[in-house]
């Protein structure tokens, strides 16, 4: 554990210096360059607000904030499983030829993910003032569902980065499920309309948890209970953990198949 | 003196046919067709060998007989099937140079961004960024993208990356052919320098008058098996008339 910890801290720099690569490579040669991380989940909720509020008559106070908080946090998850997926792939040739803790590349997709959710995040603040909703002291809270939420993915990622080594159709498989759990998830539409039966398999989805949490603190000026808090951090660890062990099981035959 | 690395024992196995399946319906296929066997092959065949501290060791053999699975082996990237390697200090891998490097990026970038994957914190790659700079003789061309390079100018910023701290043991494939023969001597005497300073050297090459040139012993691999270890004269002259 102790030589683990060591390790991590030598490798450090070579974390923060691959997510300060990803970002400069996302935005080299855009002219609004980082803006767009705050343009775009503005621009998508003009589109989804307009087609929901007016061709399906979606009923929702407020629905381009209730809009914009869910997807925002939705597309944090979205964002970094799908890049820890590939990093692995995409990182063969270094992991050929020079030994580094294999981890690092799933975990540094989703600190990248962290890093663009944040600067989503001033496009919320944005329309929290242009909007002029409410803000509620709750709103300070809204780093927990956000851990939780992280901590789930960095699970959730090493379990899919090492499968996609193996199974490539994985890669083809997790987008289609992707749409469907974006689906399954009260984004567009609220947890109301369901019915009683859906209601019951909602409950297992861990994103219901963790955008309703995020809309808790953000909208409704509501605390979670501590049951809420205890299933939230269990669901991540619990994920967490799991990623780790089957990462770690799976990673001495990377190699042979990259 | 203190053997650097121990190889005993090693063994490294590859599974030949199922390597080749990378994706389910295949891997069912085969699954149902009982196909699913091995079909072994053996890269590394009960190798042994000690290197001490401060030695130039070369490895040859033709292609395919293993030296890069060895090298592999002993930097960490590969683990054995069998048999156990013990290294003692820190390894500066120069097994391709450049490994580390995004060619979208900028030279200063890459600097960074393969020093951080050798292990050096951003802060030591500061202090010696200039003489890295200064060995690689590419000033004037800091700041353009890496894919405008040639490969033999990619070749230098990683040698000056990966020798810019002294490591225990410096691992050396095939990269000294790279680059023009004024870069090459100066990377030989870079080689030289870390000797004297007690760097263990691992080398492989084709080249056979550059193992004569620098090292003080060599392994001749043969499919797998070591074949002759022993002083650089003996075994490069048996290697010789062998091929």
């Amino acid at each position: 554990m102790k030589a683990q910890i060591e390790t991590f801290k030598r490798y450090k720099y070579l974390l923060i210096n691959l997510i300060e690569k990803d970002i400069k490579l996302k935005y080299r040669r855009s002219v609004l360059g980082i803006l767009w991380s705050v343009l775009n989940p503005l621009l998508m909720m003009i589109v989804i607000s307009a087609v929901f509020s007016n061709i399906f008559k979606v009923n929702i106070e407020n629905f381009p904030i209730y809009y914009l908080t869910g997807s925002t946090l939705f597309n944090m998850l979205s964002e970094t499983t799908n890049y820890s997926m590939m990093s692995i792939l995409e990182s063969s040739s270094l992991i050929k030829k020079v030994y580094i803790p294999k981890y690092i590349f799933p975990l540094e997709k989703c600190m990248f993910g962290l890093v663009n959710f944040l600067f989503s995040m001033i496009a919320v603040a944005f329309m929290y003032v242009i909007l002029g909703y409410p803000i509620y002291w709750t709103v300070l809270l809204f780093p927990i569902p956000v851990i939780y939420t992280l901590v789930f993915s960095i699970g959730l990622g090493l379990i899919l980065s090492a499968l996609s080594v193996f199974f490539r159709d994985i890669i083809h498989l997790y987008s289609v499920l992707l749409t469907a759990w974006t689906y399954f998830t009260p984004i567009m539409y609220p947890y109301d309309i369901l019915n009683d039966k859906i209601k019951i398999i909602m409950h297992l989805n861990p994103m219901f948890h963790y955008v309703k949490y995020f809309r808790d603190v953000l909208m409704y000026k509501t605390v979670p209970s501590l049951e809420t808090n205890l299933l939230c951090l269990s669901i991540a660890f619990g994920t967490l953990i799991l990623g780790i062990l089957f990462f770690k099981s799976k990673q001495d035959k990377f190699i042979l198949y990259i | 003196m203190k053997n650097i690395i121990e190889v005993k024992n090693v063994e490294m196995h590859f599974n030949m046919s199922k390597e080749k399946i990378d994706n389910l319906k295949e891997y069912f296929i085969k699954l149902f067709k009982r196909q699913l066997m091995y079909e072994d092959f053996v890269a590394l065949d009960k190798v042994s060998v000690n290197v001490k501290k401060g030695e130039v060791f070369g490895i040859v053999g033709r292609n395919g007989s293993g030296k890069s699975t060895l090298l592999k082996a002993i930097s960490g990237i590969l683990k054995p099937s069998a048999g156990i390697i013990k290294v003692n200090g820190s390894i500066a891998p120069l097994i391709e140079l450049g490994a580390g490097f995004d060619l979208d990026l900028t030279a200063r970038e890459n600097i960074f961004l393969n020093g951080s994957v050798l292990g050096f914190s951003n802060n030591l790659i500061s202090e010696k960024f200039d003489e890295i700079v200064e060995f690689s003789e590419l000033r004037n061309f800091l700041d353009v993208p890496m894919k405008n390079y040639s490969s033999g100018m990619v070749a230098r910023i990683g040698f000056a990356v990966a020798t810019m701290v002294k490591p225990d043991i410096l691992i050396v494939d095939e990269i000294l052919s790279v680059g023009d023969f004024l870069f090459q001597q100066k990377c030989e005497r870079r080689i030289n320098d870390l000797m004297q300073g007690g760097t263990t050297v691992l080398i492989v090459s084709h080249m056979l008058e550059q193992i004569r040139r620098l090292c003080s012993r060599v392994m001749w691999l043969d499919k797998g098996k070591t074949k002759m270890i022993g002083e650089t004269k003996s075994v490069c002259d048996a290697y010789e008339s062998c091929v």
